[in-house]
């Protein structure tokens, strides 16, 4: 009986997380299967979801009118860069957070998360001077620069979280066994840590990838990522929703397939320490 | 010996992180100082001068200040409150055991990497507009007046689109936490006969504090600076129904080109924003024992 | 790329042409532009202009908001992002004083200078100095379905008043079926909302300024303009007209979703594109209203391109902007695409070509853009000129917070009575914060 219960209870459970599962994913689902209408059938009343001709004419259009094998470049350029650099600064930091703690650890950490919510807004017109001066405006450097700066702490953090869990008995036994602090850090400590690394590394990516402040308003044409290709589809003339889901969905596949690939080390980079 | 050795080799190992942060934070934020106080506006940039604290008295008084404060304050709290309930709600559910648990955790987590600018696109022109959306389109079919969501009510319209953003971030921080529940405390207070409401009010709750404090420090920190959103959807209004002190800020210093007044702006959202701070590491720091 | 500089390189080598030699000093440009159906043809053309000169061109094509801020922001800190933007009437007065554009009197001799309309002209000219080359030029005219019309048994005079749009804007109206006899701005914005409006209240009697520049929303005629907008957007409007600007009325219009639609005079050539638009072949076309008071509510406008003194390429960039608002150019956009879709409004030699005058909707507008004063824009005599816009550097700041508040108001989150109120405030301290009234 009690079996019988468990199996109605499962099948109730499918439907529902079914469900609710496909209507989260439903505007993106959506989006797509726009992007293959044309303009006058992805207004249709009422809509269609999979009966009409399926036309790749928006992608063309899109392609013909914007660069965007140049923002998709952009956009990996950026967030690789900010992440590969921003990982650079904070392994060591993080490192000796996790294993060196003094007092003023917590703080530093604290204080390090605070800066990320310092409003980007207030400070535009500086950066935008500071960029201006060094000749840096429509440039990728200052784009990965301000990316690596902001994101740091979040890079930090998380790395610290995962550097917390590494048993440090290990490496007293290593230090015992006369294993020189190269081969300690070599063999021991970043087969450990690389998971860690690796979806800081990913969460990273997409965070600098989706920014939209500072990539729109340093950027003119050549250092354009996608998010500054989207917006010129914001509201072009007549009908556009078809082309606009047509650039959405180039927008956002990429992190999107990346991001699905890679879901298991995201979701338990995204933990943020939170469980143990 | 060793132990100072390391001591020092740690602090240099946290000083060039330290440092950029330092610099990052403390330039642009004497520049803004600086400009705080004097006169500079865009298109008249030859009458500059010193305006002592004008520009932070334009900025407060300005009565868009109070309700952008409002604003930001409801944002933050409405996506807050509707990810950390859903996203206990969702996570439960997909800690069952059902059919297909991998595709619907992918579809889930889809919102996660979509582009803010995206996502309000999206939402604002195929699904909340009034004639030719989704929902217009469901309203009518059903024989209801469609809503104007952006117009009759921007702010929850936002809210709604940002939640739908951050919901998998919530959930599946939650899930994690939930799994690793005890599963043998879990049985033991079944078998004591503790319903689920109860098992799940002394157990389950209070095992979850820790991934929530998390779930709210990492999104209060993204969701002060809400804008992009905004900028798409309503561009702060009807009137300033929809405008939060980022946008506020913006406004002043890129619609009206008043780079004074926008850095007085700036300043003051950097004040708020450390008050916020402050205030969330106090009452979450204690629980990350970070 | 290399290839092609590969192919230039070899071409001078053999010293083909002489003209090649512009090619091997080959420069990129980088062009601001607004992301309308005009500018985006110009996109596509403009390889032709790549060819024949050997330069490339990044572009960012923006919409027009976004546009407005970049460029702003770049050329008010010297950041020289970009060798050719596109502006409009507005600015280019303001940036020509300011010394942050170049002169393009220096055009050359063929590009024909005394072609272009004088009213355009003359909103794009300081002191002699033409800052910018016109584009397209505008004006707002009614446009309206005619079988819609008939059907309500109504017939739209040349140039209708405000009271008769709004009667049949009542008639026309059939919510059951979505058609919403009148469609007009309501988005915020000093460009989008208060375009129309400044131009509409223009034929109230209202004004912004009086001659010591004290706002006047205090005044009758503007809760006249107000609450004769707002009420007939009520009865009549689509729903969510409070952010509907240009582009989304555009959509409602070709859908066959508004009787009457109050606008920028080149839409014409999108509604009644048979490609676009589901009701191309029942537009007709009307003077903007009025009042009977002298002005009618109609607007100047010219989408313009100016190349500003940060440029690293002004010979390029000048090169391109000739090339763009060329006789030629317009030759070449009518080769391609028909006379309907060439840029309107900036030539004088484009209405007395015999190709274009079949073209339903050039001689009104024409009329329309004559029939714009800038610089006796309103009935009661007033410091500024612009017929839509006040052309003071504070008046984007200004009129974009109005332009909130009076789409509150539209939106019914604010009444009409508040809404000026507090435009007349901020008004009111936005300006002796500029120092106008020391």
């Amino acid at each position: 009986m009690a079996r019988a219960i468990s199996k109605r209870r499962t099948v109730i459970v499918t439907i529902l997380a079914w469900t609710i599962g496909l209507l989260i994913f439903f505007p993106i689902l959506w989006t797509v299967i726009t992007s293959f209408k044309t303009e006058a059938e992805a207004i249709a009343d009422p809509p269609s979801l999979f009966w009409f001709n399926w036309t790749l004419e928006n992608y063309n259009v899109v392609n013909a009118r914007s660069n965007y094998p140049l923002h998709f470049m952009n956009s990996v350029i950026i967030s690789l860069g900010s992440t590969l650099i921003g990982l650079a600064i904070a392994v060591p930091a993080a490192w000796s957070m996790a294993f060196v703690p003094s007092k003023q650890t917590k703080n530093i950490l604290m204080w390090m998360l605070s800066t990320k919510m310092l409003p980007s807004v207030g400070v535009l017109i500086p950066i935008y001077l500071i960029s201006r001066n060094l000749g840096l405006l429509d440039s990728r450097i200052a784009l990965v620069v301000i990316l690596t700066l902001i994101n740091l702490p979040i890079i930090v953090w998380m790395l610290y979280t995962y550097f917390k869990e590494i048993p440090i008995d290990i490496l007293e036994a290593a230090r015992m066994d006369g294993a020189s602090l190269k081969s300690e850090i070599l063999y021991i400590l970043t087969p450990m840590a690389l998971p860690g690394i690796a979806s800081t590394m990913l969460l990273n990516i997409i965070l600098a990838w989706n920014e939209a402040f500072w990539t729109l308003n340093l950027t003119a044409a050549k250092a354009a990522p996608l998010t500054a290709f989207i917006a010129s589809y914001s509201s072009p003339e007549g009908l556009f929703y078809a082309k606009l889901s047509a650039a959405s969905t180039m927008a956002i596949a990429p992190i999107l397939i990346m991001g699905w690939f890679s879901q298991k080390q995201l979701v338990r980079g995204l933990t943020f320490g939170a469980v143990k | 010996m060793s132990t100072q050795h390391s001591r020092s080799a740690a602090r240099i190992m946290i000083a060039p992180a330290t440092f950029l942060l330092l610099a990052w934070m403390l330039i642009p934020l004497c520049m803004t100082l600086y400009y705080s106080f004097r006169r500079y506006r865009l298109l008249t940039p030859d009458r500059q001068g010193w305006v002592g604290f004008r520009n932070y008295e334009n900025f407060l008084t300005n009565p868009a200040f109070t309700s952008a404060l409002i604003n930001t304050l409801v944002l933050v709290l409405g996506v807050l409150i509707i990810t950390v309930v859903l996203g206990i709600l969702l996570a439960i559910l997909l800690d069952q055991p059902f059919k297909g648990q991998g595709i619907v955790r992918i579809l889930v987590i889809a919102p996660f990497f979509v582009m803010p600018t995206v996502s309000a696109l999206v939402w604002k022109n195929m699904f909340m507009n009034p004639v030719n959306g989704l929902f217009a389109y469901a309203a009518k079919a059903v024989g209801l007046e469609p809503y104007d969501f952006l117009s009759q009510a921007p702010l929850m319209s936002i809210i709604g689109i940002v939640s739908w953003q951050w919901l998998p971030f919530a959930t599946l921080i939650l899930l994690t936490a939930i799994q690793s529940l005890d599963s043998e405390q879990m049985e033991a207070a079944e078998m004591d006969g503790a319903s689920a409401l109860n098992r799940f009010w002394f157990i389950t709750l209070p095992h979850l504090s820790r991934a929530i404090t998390v779930v709210i420090l990492i999104q209060t920190i993204f969701l002060l600076s809400i804008f992009a959103e905004i900028l798409v959807t309503t561009n702060g209004g009807p009137g300033t129904a929809s405008t939060n002190l980022t946008y506020l800020v913006y406004a002043e210093s890129l619609l009206n080109y008043d780079v004074g007044e926008g850095s007085a702006g700036g300043v003051v959202a950097i004040i708020l924003a450390n008050i916020v701070a402050i205030f969330l590491m106090r009452a979450i720091g204690k629980n990350l024992d970070a | 790329m290399i290839i092609r500089r590969a192919l230039l390189n070899t071409a001078a080598g053999i010293g083909l042409v002489a003209g090649i030699t512009s090619a091997v000093s080959a420069e990129e440009i980088t062009i601001a532009t607004v992301n309308n159906g005009d500018m985006i043809r110009m996109q596509e053309l403009s390889s032709q202009w790549e060819e024949a000169t050997g330069n490339t061109i990044e572009w960012a094509v923006l919409e027009e908001n976004a546009l407005r801020q970049r460029v702003t922001t770049d050329i008010a800190t010297g950041g020289g992002q970009y060798d050719v933007m596109t502006i409009g009437t507005y600015e280019v007065p303001i940036w020509g004083k300011q010394g942050w554009l170049m002169s393009l009197n220096d055009l050359p001799a063929e590009w024909d200078q005394a072609d272009i309309l004088p009213a355009i002209a003359g909103g794009l000219t300081v002191e002699g100095e033409l800052y910018a080359a016109p584009f397209y030029g505008e004006s707002s005219m009614v446009m309206y379905r005619t079988d819609l019309m008939e059907a309500a048994g109504l017939e739209m005079p040349e140039a209708p008043t405000w009271t008769f749009i709004r009667e049949a804007a009542a008639e026309m109206t059939d919510r059951e079926n979505e058609i919403y006899g009148i469609c007009a701005r309501g988005k915020a914005g000093w460009g989008e909302n208060m375009a129309f409006l400044t131009a509409m209240s223009n034929s109230f009697g209202a004004r912004w300024f009086d001659e010591e520049w004290n706002a006047q929303f205090d005044g009758e005629a503007w809760a006249n303009t107000l609450n004769f907008y707002v009420d007939m957007m009520n009865e009549s409007g689509p729903p969510g007209a409070s952010s509907n600007g240009f582009n989304e009325n555009l959509t409602l219009f070709q859908t066959g979703k508004c009787g009457m639609w109050i606008d920028a005079t080149v839409a014409a050539s999108f509604i009644t594109n048979p490609n676009d638009s589901q009701v191309a072949d029942s537009v007709g076309f009307a003077l903007a209203p009025d009042n009977g008071l002298g002005p009618r509510g109609n607007w100047l406008w010219a989408w313009s391109l100016a190349v500003p003194t940060s440029t690293d390429a002004p010979d390029a960039a000048k090169s391109f902007v000739a090339w763009a608002t060329s006789k030629e150019y317009t030759e070449l956009v009518a080769e391609n695409e028909g006379w309907a879709n060439v840029p309107p409004g900036t030539r004088t030699s484009l209405y007395e070509n015999p190709n274009y005058a079949s073209v339903p909707f050039a001689k009104m507008t024409l009329d329309s853009i004559n029939s714009a004063d800038p610089n006796n824009p309103t009935v009661d005599p007033v410091p500024y000129t612009g017929v839509q816009f006040v052309a003071i550097p504070e008046f984007q700041g200004i009129a974009t917070a109005v332009g909130q508040q009076f789409s509150a108001a539209l939106a019914g989150t604010t009444s009409v009575e508040d809404a000026l109120a507090n435009a007349q405030e901020l008004t009111t301290s936005e300006m002796q914060d500029a120092g106008y009234q020391d």
